[in-house]
């Protein structure tokens, strides 16, 4: 009884969870520029590997292999926002900014060769997506 | 069960490789090299349980602590050029990079 009740739930983890997986990273290839981008690999990175981790953990029991999902679990929430957050803090400030923005008001102390370089690229990204 | 997840997690990774070849940005690329580190780890312990050998996992953590490591070592040699030192001068680090070159 308590395996049949234990195996249904890690079942609905598995599925809701490879659904996110699914979404995000049907969203990494389908939407339009890296700042989109970012909310995608988010959702793989907290929903998609959360869930499919817990319902993991479900099957292992009170374990040792728990544990081990365990510190996985709070390795990866702690370095997969750091990580994200080194990626989109690179491309800032390599001049990269989102396709559609209208005016720039995020940067007061940038070169400006820099900012001339991100309206550029700007054009150049919406011209090729529209 | 597990065949199932595993199943579903290489068709993502498996979609995912398209952005990981087709990024028009470094940093397209550098991000979908991260969500696959993540799906990998996803991957090698639901095969660990797929195969009844959960001792896998220990090999996922290590693959996780690799895999962040790795995008910020990838993310500082594009920004500073070289890996091992800090640079001498605060120019340098303000200094957008240099041009990607094109795909």
């Amino acid at each position: 009884m308590l395996t049949l009740i234990v195996d249904i739930l890690s079942w609905a983890c598995f599925i809701v969870g490879g659904f996110f997986l699914f979404i995000g990273s049907l969203g990494m290839v389908r939407l339009v520029d890296f700042w989109a981008r970012l909310h995608a690999a988010s959702i793989i990175d907290s929903a998609g590997i959360g869930l499919i981790l817990f319902g993991l953990m479900l099957q292992g029991g009170f374990t040792l292999i728990t544990a081990k999902l365990v510190l996985i679990v709070l390795f990866l929430f702690i370095t997969g926002p750091t990580a994200s957050h080194a990626v989109a803090n690179a491309a800032f400030m390599s001049g990269s900014r989102p396709h559609d923005m209208v005016e720039d008001v995020t940067d007061t102390d940038q070169p400006k060769e820099a900012k001339k370089k991100a309206s550029k690229t700007r054009k150049s990204t919406g011209s090729k997506k529209s | 069960m597990f065949a199932f997840i595993s199943l579903l997690i290489f068709l993502c990774m498996a979609i995912l490789m398209v952005r990981l070849f087709a990024g028009p940005t470094l940093y397209d690329r550098v991000l979908a090299l991260n969500t696959f580190g993540s799906c990998t780890v996803l991957l090698i312990g639901s095969v660990g349980f797929l195969f009844g050998r959960p001792d896998f996992l220990d090999i996922a953590l290590l693959y996780a602590l690799i895999n962040f490591v790795g995008t910020i070592a990838v993310l500082k040699f594009f920004r500073y050029r070289r890996l091992g030192d800090a640079p001498e001068d605060a120019e340098a680090v303000m200094a957008p990079p240099p041009e990607e070159p094109k795909t």
